[in-house]
């Protein structure tokens, strides 16, 4: 019962909140998220460290006929990702307490049910049930741009929902399908991933008509529009600049997992031969993202812009980490999912922070805010520093990790993308210097006297989160020790991945 | 007191000096702040002396004292330590990078007294230490690689220091990038080795190294050298790296002379002489360092020759001595490019405070034009400054004598050395000494040329006393050193030993045996060029002050172009920069805006029913959501099991 609780317990909360008294909302927000994630912590205590296997499973059938079941589970790949989620929604809780004035209610009631389709999305281990999270995320998100987002909200809204949807669709098409493959090959229809993974799904090689060919990339689209992988992540920045503040934040560290993790757990273990036949084009996909993500990012003069282009990029380090098919690879890969969580969202955070006090994000307004801002400044840079990777820093981990399986796989492609760190620092450390250094900017002039620094709730906000840059980059293994068994059977069993239902 | 725990502190102290300083850096309290940092720094100097004399008391083949903290990153095969050495290579470094870094500490509590913020500026320099730290006495590549990292962040933050100057604040900026290219380079060149040999393990990669040498360019090591290298040119501000170091003078000038002279600029020698069994075997890409380091050490005193700002004219003296450092790594006399990192730590730090003392005295004067005569006013600065000077230019018995000499000796005869390099090295050294002269000429002697309200005085001891010492070891650093030649006829017949210390740690090459008039000639060539060249500078710049610019006319377009650095800023600008920058603005307008967006558009005018459909359905209500919710999926699903 224990993940059916952690999953669809917010949407328990989701109900007090919308029961408590209005001035309550917040506090109460606050605290239950609070304590939804110190029970998600409970997973420690639960999850073995030591087995590959498919931990804490609740199964039960659902529509037997179709061979669907209500399917949980969780093992090394989604550990983290869970506890990230978790981890999450009380910053952007405290992140939005003054700068979502309106539908308090309705807003946090969005969040909670946003908690749940990530959860779910993460720990559902049926393809039907996994759809219907992995879609189910997109309404909050819908709302959170929709209603509170800036002034193009519905041109990014509409963007995103089309770009998502379209690319979902063909994915279900291509469940269906291996929904009756189970039946032809196991003998009863089945929609459960562990079945999925037992399929030999037809495959031929430089046929692009063959069966697993056809559905590798009808999955692959829908992840790779949710990463977002160049050249299908136009709809992001758009999304990023229209979305509130805790809208970006859910959105770049967790909803783009989800499609960096449909790949770990769908894409590659279930058409092993298409991965591997069709590696060269997600790798170089993965390295021009990194590359036109950082060059592209360079050029924005909005702040927001930069991050969420900043994020194309990063997210192109995960798909390398990812299509390089070494332990390096797949470990960075998970590891840098779970790093662009932290210093992305701590990004968006501290963007959110300052635009709520100045309403502007223009780059070129700003200048010298380091002088009169200087606790927001070291923050800053502290995030800065991760995100462009800078050892002893999670960030770096990561990268690390995922050039050198990238360069393992592939000389010439590993190498471009270890150019990357050198774009990656140019684009922010530009960044920096125009926003915090030089003369006083207009805007910093005019607002100085009102006080720039962060106040007491915003380091509450930030110190986690810089904690974990730190702590995340000093002792990786604290980290990496839950995934380790997971993702050694991932790498060594590439081919031939099974994965079984146990303590 | 065991060697694991005189590591652990040598590292955390200058650590937690920063996170003393650090978060009270509003602390207006210079006398405060730079004596904790000063305190941090003299305690590990003194697990640096303690740690020497330990090593010292092993047999040759048995030194080297290691601490294993933790394990770092284990994945796969990979198996990184948090592990740290000290062997002969480290602990000369960490003696130089502690040593020299407390006199710069004490040096600064005058220099940054009268600044807004000495607390930051301290906790910085403290964390710097630490990362240089870190860099020498990793056992492995990567974490040296995060030292590597380290330093040049806390290069980026105090050349950065005056921020509100939009110059400083971009120099610091440039540095940091240029530096990235290096530092990618860098990491190719570790991934290569780990993919060779499965280890990163200094110790480890040395005993796997074969015992015959690379002859293809595309070999494994050779490639793998050739990339260290990459990052070595951009630490050590090589050519086509160097271009971030003369801005990076834009920082406080004690940090110019502790890292952007003594310590952090000689990372890249010391990662080659680290990694000499490795190099030895990749004759191509030791050819490729001793050939850059002889036109950098050559390109670069050109400019020094004619650079007015004292501190621009350190600096590309600074990157020409470098080019030194790598003739002799690249000619395969690795104990030759320990040595001159050594003595050049101590006479370039002692020039650069020197300096500092002077742009103190002048109110933050830096041009050499008006100054002029301070020799009186400042006389421990001058003579302090006048040591350094002989140093460089290689007068003997000073420290730069020995090891230049014996770089260019090795240069001339060792088998991977060759004419070029050696005809390079010599036309550097006489460049050193006429643009070093030149700078002694106009900034302490003949007439003072700077206005009445300029008021220069002596500086107070905390900045003297740093002066001395090092003006000390400017002169007397080079004797443990004496070439065998010239240690036979001198009494007690004083051995070569800092050869003698390095030896049973590095890979030198057979560096053969030139005949021993040979060798007397080639030093006194060296030493009376750069005495001739000495004193046509004096005769320049005091005697016949009217010649320079004659000479500069007569030479054509040549002058200008020099005096402008030979326009490379303005070339990468020109070449590289500004098309990247273009490009990237063409690509998000053409690429982005125009060509994905557009074609979402054609699939959304494809949806435009849908679309406006779902817009109507936008009222709000937050149960009408729920219910579109539910009955999408219902539809779905319903669809799906149509399907079957």
């Amino acid at each position: 019962m224990f993940l059916s609780i952690l999953v669809f317990s917010p949407l328990v909360l989701a109900l007090i909140v919308g029961l408590v008294p209005k001035s309550w909302i917040r506090p109460t927000a606050l605290i239950l998220s609070i304590l939804h994630f110190g029970f998600s912590l409970l997973l420690f205590q639960h999850f073995d460290p030591a087995t590959a296997n498919l931990q804490l499973v609740e199964q039960s059938p659902w529509i037997p006929t179709l061979g669907i079941q209500y399917f949980l589970g969780v093992d090394g790949i989604s550990f983290w990702l869970v506890i990230l989620s978790t981890f999450l929604v009380p910053f952007t809780i405290l992140a939005s307490w003054t700068s979502i004035t309106e539908r308090i209610r309705f807003f946090h009631i969005n969040l909670f049910f946003l908690s749940t389709a990530m959860l779910g999305t993460f720990l559902a281990m049926d393809a039907i049930l996994f759809y219907v999270f992995f879609e189910a995320s997109l309404i909050p998100m819908y709302f959170m741009i929709g209603i509170w987002g800036g002034a193009r909200k519905l041109y990014a809204t509409l963007k995103f929902f089309i770009y998502t949807m379209f690319g979902s669709l063909l994915m279900l098409l291509a469940i269906i399908g291996l929904i009756f493959m189970a039946q032809e090959q196991l003998g009863n229809l089945s929609a459960s991933v562990l079945d999925f993974y037992k399929l030999s799904v037809p495959f031929v090689a430089g046929q692009f008509l063959s069966t697993q060919t056809l559905m590798f990339f009808a999955f692959c689209l829908a992840f790779a529009i949710k990463v977002p992988m160049f050249p299908v992540h136009t709809w992001l920045p758009d999304a990023h600049v229209e979305a509130p503040t805790p809208g970006s934040v859910i959105l770049a560290a967790v909803m783009l997992k989800m499609g960096t993790y449909g790949f770990l757990r769908f894409v590659l273990p279930i058409f092993p031969e298409a991965a591997q036949y069709y590696a060269w084009l997600f790798l170089l996909l993965a390295v021009v993202g990194i590359v036109y993500g950082a060059l592209v990012a360079m050029v924005q003069t909005d702040v927001k812009k930069l991050v969420a282009y900043s994020s194309v990029s990063h997210m192109g380090y995960v798909m390398l980490g990812l299509f390089a098919f070494n332990i390096y690879g797949t470990t960075g890969g998970l590891y840098q999912m779970l790093n662009h969580g932290i210093s992305t969202g701590a990004l968006f955070i501290l963007v959110g922070m300052i635009y709520e006090r100045t309403h502007s994000r223009e780059i070129k307004s700003y200048g010298g805010l380091a002088k009169v801002a200087p606790w927001y400044t070291i923050a800053f840079l502290i995030v800065t520093f991760s995100s462009i990777a800078v050892p002893l820093t999670n960030g770096f981990i990561g990268e690390f990790l995922i050039l050198l399986g990238g360069f393992q796989a592939h000389k010439i492609l590993g190498g471009v993308a270890v150019l990357g760190v050198v774009l990656g620092a140019a684009y922010m450390l530009w960044m920096v210097k125009r926003v915090f250094f030089g003369t006083e900017g207009a805007l910093v002039a005019k607002y100085k006297d009102q006080g720039l620094d962060i106040n007491f709730r915003e380091v509450v906000i930030l110190v986690p989160f810089i904690l974990l840059i730190f702590w995340m980059g000093l002792f990786p293994n604290h980290f990496l020790s839950y995934s380790k068994a997971s993702l050694d059977h991932f790498v060594n069993n590439m081919s031939n991945y099974e994965l079984k239902v146990g303590p | 007191m065991d060697a694991s725990f005189l590591i652990g502190l040598l590292l955390a102290s200058p650590l937690i000096g920063f996170f003393i300083n650090g978060p009270r850096f509003r602390s207006k309290n210079a006398v405060l702040a730079g004596s904790i940092a000063t305190t941090a720094a003299g305690i590990s100097f003194l697990c640096a002396v303690t740690l020497f004399v330990k090593l010292v008391g092993l047999p040759a083949e048995e030194r080297s004292l290691e601490a294993l903290f933790f394990t770092w990153i284990p994945v796969g095969s990979l198996k990184v330590q948090a592990g740290f050495v000290v062997d002969q290579i480290s602990a000369i470094m960490i003696l130089i990078i502690s040593g020299v870094g407390t006199l710069i500490h004490l040096f600064s509590i005058g220099y940054m007294s009268h600044d807004e913020r000495p607390a930051k500026y301290f906790s910085y320099l403290n964390l710097f230490l630490f990362n240089m730290l870190i860099l020498v006495l990793g056992d492995n590549l990567l974490m040296t690689f995060v030292g590597w990292e380290g330093v040049g962040l806390c290069s980026y933050l105090l050349i950065g220091f005056w921020f509100t100057d939009s110059e400083k604040a971009a120099a610091g900026m440039k540095a940091f990038i240029t530096n990235r290219i290096g530092d990618a380079g860098f990491l190719i060149g570790l991934f290569i080795l780990f993919l060779t040999f499965g280890t990163l393990d200094y110790s480890e990669l040395a005993a796997m190294v074969p015992q015959v040498a690379e002859s293809a360019w595309t070999g494994p090591i050779t490639l793998a050298c050739l990339f260290l290298f990459i990052g070595a040119t951009g630490k050590s501000a090589q050519i086509p790296l160097y271009v971030w170091l003369p801005d990076a003078m834009a920082g406080p000038t004690p940090v110019s002379a502790l890292i952007h002279a003594a310590t952090m600029v000689t990372a890249g020698v010391y990662l080659i002489v680290r990694m000499s069994a490795l190099f030895m075997v990749a004759p191509h890409a030791m050819e490729v360092v001793a050939w850059t380091g002889a036109l950098t050490a050559f390109f670069a005193a050109t400019i020094g020759m004619t650079q007015w700002d004292i501190k621009k004219i350190l600096a590309y003296s600074t990157v020409s001595q470098l080019g030194f450092m790598f003739i002799a790594v690249g000619v395969g006399a690795f104990h030759a490019a320990m040595f001159h990192l050594m003595t050049h730590a101590f006479f370039k730090a002692l020039m650069f405070l020197g300096s500092g003392s002077v742009i103190h005295a002048m109110h933050e004067e830096q041009d050499v034009r008006k100054m002029g005569g301070l020799a009186k006013i400042m006389p421990i600065t001058h003579i302090t400054f006048v040591f350094g000077w002989l140093a460089i230019i290689g007068m003997p018995p000073f420290a730069g004598f020995f090891s230049k000499d014996e770089i260019l000796a090795y240069a001339f005869f060792s088998p991977q050395g060759n004419l070029g390099v050696w005809l390079l090295g010599v036309v550097a050294a006489v460049c050193t000494a006429f643009y070093m002269t030149r700078l002694m000429a106009l900034t302490f002697w003949g007439k003072a040329r700077y206005g009445s309200d300029t008021h220069p005085h002596e500086s107070p001891l905390t900045m003297t006393i740093p002066l001395m010492v090092l003006g000390f070891l400017s002169v007397v650093g080079g004797w443990i050193g004496i070439p065998h030649v010239i240690g036979s006829v001198l009494p007690g017949h004083p051995e070569n030993y800092f050869l003698e210390w390095l030896e049973p740690m590095i890979h030198n090459a057979h560096l053969g045996h030139p005949s021993v008039l040979m060798e007397w000639g080639l030093m006194g060539l060296a030493v009376g060029l750069a005495g001739i060249a000495a004193y046509f500078a004096y005769d320049f710049y005091i005697l016949h002050k009217d010649r320079p610019e004659k000479i500069a006319k007569s030479m054509g377009p040549v002058h200008p172009i020099v005096e402008n650095k030979y326009y490379v800023d303005e070339g990468y600008f020109a070449f590289v920069i500004n098309p990247l920058i273009e490009g990237s603005k063409a690509l998000w307008l053409y690429v982005d805006v125009n060509f994905i967006d557009k074609m979402t558009y054609v699939a959304a005018d494809l949806s435009k029913g849908l679309s406006e459909f779902v817009k109507t359905l936008q009222n709000g209500k937050t149960q009408q959501y729920a219910l579109y919710m539910t009955l999408g999926i219902v539809v779905v699903l319903t669809y799906a099991l149509m399907g079957s």
